[in-house]
């Protein structure tokens, strides 16, 4: 144990940020040692002078000598006597080497369940000590955080070691992080107090629980001049914490906002082109999203029943057009079906997209069943980090992304292309435009297939943030409804507007009222604001706009 | 009104008397006279339903008000239905009493819910009168405040429905949750008595199924009467050209928010009328889809017809009743099917069909006299 405390006090005088290389105080505390503790230490030295090679290192002096104190230990942890056995396990893991963990697993393999329970911290933390040297950054960032909270004071030089060689500067924060909280725990006031500053310029958000205790314990009448200063400096972290949690707080509703905001932009796009050209409200767009999202679904199986797995992630990209195709079959059948026959009359519209949504959702429920999810492909699963406590999702920054393409995309269409000079002009006057020898019919059923493709790929990018089932399309459909009427007709600022404004007023809400009461006051808001723009934000100017 | 003015005029007929004494006398007797076992038994269990969709009928009619007539399109009924059902399910609620599962005074969702008291709104409802008065008054209040606000900002066609199917929505999600205290996912149920009579008592549902058919006959002649006043006839302006309304000098809002509000006090009469029939009330029948559902009632029966919408009411809730019965996954296809027909090839639903076999019948009547007369003449 003494050991530990002298390196703890070491490396906490040479300052913070761990500056200094670990190896120089380890071979300081050699000298007044047990015998026992420098064989430890002569392992430990080894792998790490070895660097993240060490579990090849460390196989050499370990495995030979059958009476080595590692074999002892080895073969006392399945001991009667607690104490042996205890004591065993304390040393195997200040031995800390991963290699064991197979023969440890032999060994609990055939203990009884005493042993096996008390093996099991042990091979936990040899396991996490083993994944910091992964390749993944989640798994050592995940280790770093286990092996933090476990709270046992013999694996801060393993961290340290590690953080030596560590590229990624957030996986360096989690160990940090987790060193401090161990040393938070510490028996001695001035390195909990410093651990307690560290913390605090961390901003560790998972710290505040312990160091509220800390802070309670020196709020005691009989509390010690020791843990009051301790407390003291906990007050500080807590309070440096708190600001920083607002400001990360911020960023991330933003974020969110935002992510929200493009998700209904792709769904209010198509919805809105459609009822701004024909004036038709399209209940089954929701739908056609979740055809979309099952043609993603279907394009997903394919490639694993078809393609090796190398290229398994290929099917997403590849799903892209498939599900816009799809969707867009779907709807130029609908329109040419059900749709035309309806021009002027946009309630019975509503009411006969509303059956067909109803039938589509049905046959869904039936062929698929109720649960099918997609697998995010290698690239959009995780995230990124960009401070502490502000994760961004990457499956959220591609839903963002994506919505500005479909914007760009549907800029280009509608005013760069012929057929888009063609929507404008029947969306603006259609006798006009038949007179001038546009054929409207075809330009409607185009522009259709056209709304419910875009429904397609806004079914396909939301199997990137929830499963695939029937009932997908009816999640958010009604606040893409509010967004097309909240943003007026025939116009794309508008969408993009309301789309912005109900998404970011709806995550903005969220936190204060809870999400039931959220949407009621954005249901009470929009309502007002069509109070005060009866038609919606960027309504169409004119005696005839009625 | 008279019964010589009434007859007199177009609406209230031969018909409405034969179906109401159908309704009142026939359906009852047939329950109580004939012995269980024969086939002209009506059973207490078919008679109950009966009346649970005699009350669908009430609210089919202040939709049909609504849309059919003025051409609004409502898609949150259902929410007007739900605030009457609950205004009289809280009465039945505190008239349990202790007999309630837990043994407390407090419904037994509060005693889950680890309330300690009860919620200060739902003192008013021990007194009946205040429930049934709220069962109309509650829904009333609410579509003026929401009608006001919508119609005055000229809010209309496939807005007004948005909109209304987002109020749905929102009324769905907070009836859902605990903290509105009106039992959450489930809603109010367990009821034992109105007025002291057991609804376990067939003779009770006789009674409710009684009181059903009159406030039924009672809610149709308000509507004819509203339709058939100079105000019913803004009303029908207003859905065949709200712009030359407003050019003869009418505001169509007052008369539209009139229309609402008096759809909304027969959905929430339904409501009331629902709850103790069918003993339970809970946010599934109040959302989205049964707001739509209601509309395709009056869309099968025949809109711009009071009698089509009851017997819209009727017919749809029937065949879903029969169907489900017997292939439950295909209700779905059902219903989705008849939205799309009826908007399709049957835009007057089954008033529209029986008139157009009338006069079928009568155009080719009128052609044999033709042929007889022209034959006469060779």
């Amino acid at each position: 144990m003494l050991n530990k405390f002298v390196q703890q006090g070491r490396s906490e005088r040479r300052g913070d940020a761990y500056s200094g290389r670990y190896v120089e105080p380890l071979s300081k505390a050699r000298t007044p040692l047990a015998s026992l503790f420098s064989i430890l230490l002569v392992v430990v030295g080894m792998f790490l002078f070895s660097g993240p090679s060490w579990t090849i290192a460390a196989d050499g002096p370990v495995a030979t000598p059958p009476t080595s104190p590692l074999e002892q230990a080895l073969t006392q942890v399945t001991s009667e006597d607690e104490s042996v056995r205890e004591a065993a396990i304390r040393l195997l893991i200040e031995q800390g080497d991963a290699s064991l963990i197979p023969r440890l697993e032999d060994i609990r393999a055939n203990a009884d369940r005493s042993i096996r329970m008390a093996l099991k911290p042990l091979m936990d933390l040899l396991k996490n000590r083993a994944k910091l040297t992964s390749h993944s950054t989640d798994d050592r960032r995940a280790a770093a955080t286990d092996l933090g909270s476990s709270g046992n004071p013999s694996v801060i030089p393993w961290l340290e070691a590690a953080w030596a060689n560590e590229p990624n500067k957030w996986v360096r924060y989690t160990m940090e992080e987790s060193v401090a909280l161990i040393r938070l725990t510490s028996d001695d006031p001035s390195i909990k107090a410093a651990a307690a500053k560290k913390l605090g310029e961390l901003g560790s958000q998972n710290a505040v629980p312990l160091m509220k205790q800390l802070v309670e314990a020196g709020a005691g009448t009989e509390a010690t001049e020791s843990q009051k200063t301790v407390a003291k400096a906990a007050v500080a972290a807590i309070d440096r914490i708190e600001t920083w949690a607002v400001w990360s707080n911020v960023i991330e509703t933003f974020f969110r906002g935002a992510s929200l905001s493009s998700v209904l932009l792709i769904m209010s796009l198509g919805l809105a082109i459609v009822f701004g050209l024909m004036g038709v409200i399209n209940m089954a767009h929701g739908e056609l999203m979740m055809v979309g999202a099952y043609a993603t679904f279907v394009t997903q199986q394919c490639f694993a029943a078809w393609f090796s797995s190398d290229v398994f992630d290929w099917y997403f990209p590849a799903a892209f057009p498939v599900s816009f195709l799809v969707a867009a079959v779907f709807g130029w059948v609908l329109e040419a079906t059900v749709i035309r026959f309806l021009y002027g009359r946009p309630l019975e519209t509503m009411l006969a997209t509303w059956g067909v949504s109803l039938v589509l959702m049905q046959a869904a429920r039936v062929y698929f069943g109720d649960l099918t999810a997609v697998i995010a492909p290698g690239p959009l699963r995780g995230g990124a980090q960009v401070m502490i406590g502000v994760y961004l999702p990457y499956n959220r920054i591609f839903i963002i992304a994506l919505s500005i393409v479909c914007v760009l995309g549907i800029y280009f269409t509608l005013f760069k292309s012929n057929l888009g000079l063609r929507v404008r002009a029947v969306t603006q006057n259609r006798n006009m435009s038949a007179c001038l020898g546009i054929p409207t019919r075809k330009v409607d059923s185009y522009t259709f297939a056209f709304g419910s493709g875009l429904a397609g790929i806004a079914g396909w990018a939301l199997t990137m943030v929830g499963n695939v089932d029937p009932g997908l399309g009816q999640n958010y459909i009604v606040d893409a409804f509010m967004v097309v009427v909240t943003g007026g007709v025939g116009k794309l600022a508008g969408t993009i507007v309301a789309s912005l404004g109900i998404g970011g007023l709806n995550k903005l809400i969220e936190p204060y009222s809870g999400a039931v009461y959220g949407k009621v006051v954005i249901l009470v808001l929009v309502i007002l604001f069509l109070q005060w723009r009866p038609s919606g934000l960027f309504a169409m100017k004119g005696r005839d706009a009625d | 009104m008279s019964d010589g003015t009434t007859n007199s005029n177009r609406g209230i007929g031969l018909g409405f008397w034969v179906v109401g004494g159908i309704l009142l006398v026939a359906m009852p007797l047939l329950n109580i006279l004939p012995p269980e076992d024969s086939w002209l038994h009506l059973s207490d269990f078919s008679l109950n339903r009966f009346g649970k969709f005699l009350a669908y009928g009430i609210l089919a009619l202040g939709l049909d008000l609504i849309w059919g007539y003025t051409g609004i399109l409502s898609l949150g009924q259902g929410v007007f239905f739900g605030l009457g059902a609950y205004c009289m399910g809280m009465h039945m609620m505190l008239t349990i009493g202790k007999e309630s599962v837990y043994g407390s005074d407090l419904p037994d969702f509060m005693v889950w819910n680890q309330f300690k008291e009860l919620p200060l709104f739902w003192y008013p409802f021990y007194s009946f009168p205040v429930a049934i008065i709220g069962a109309v008054l509650v829904p009333m209040l609410f579509a003026l405040v929401f009608g006001f606000f919508a119609f005055r900002s000229r809010i209309k066609g496939v807005y007004f429905a948005i909109i209304t199917q987002a109020l749905a929505l929102a009324a769905w999600l907070v009836f859902n949750r605990n903290d509105t205290k009106l039992g959450g996912t489930n809603g109010l149920t367990d009821f034992k008595q109105v007025l002291g009579y057991r609804l376990s008592e067939p003779r009770t549902q006789l009674g409710l199924y009684i009181l059903t058919v009159l406030c039924l006959g009672g809610a149709y002649l308000l509507c004819s009467w509203i339709i058939r006043s100079r105000a019913g006839r803004v009303l029908i302006a207003v859905r065949d050209s709200e712009k030359r309304v407003v050019f003869s000098g009418y505001t169509p809002a007052t008369y539209k928010l009139f229309v609402f509000v008096v759809a909304a006090a027969l959905a929430g009469l339904a409501g009331m009328l629902y709850a103790p029939q069918v003993g339970i009330i809970t946010p599934a029948q109040i959302g989205v889809l049964p707001s739509l559902e209601m509309v395709i009632w009056v869309a099968v029966g025949g809109r711009g017809s009071l009698a089509g919408a009851v017997l819209g009411a009727l017919s749809v809730n029937y065949g879903r009743s029969v169907l489900t019965n017997y292939f439950p996954g295909l209700w779905p296809f059902i219903l989705g099917g008849l939205f799309v027909l009826v908007v399709l090839l049957f835009p007057d639903g089954l008033v529209g069909m029986i008139r157009k076999g009338k006069s079928l019948l009568s155009q080719r009547k009128t052609g044999e006299e033709k042929a007889a007369v022209l034959e006469g003449k060779r």
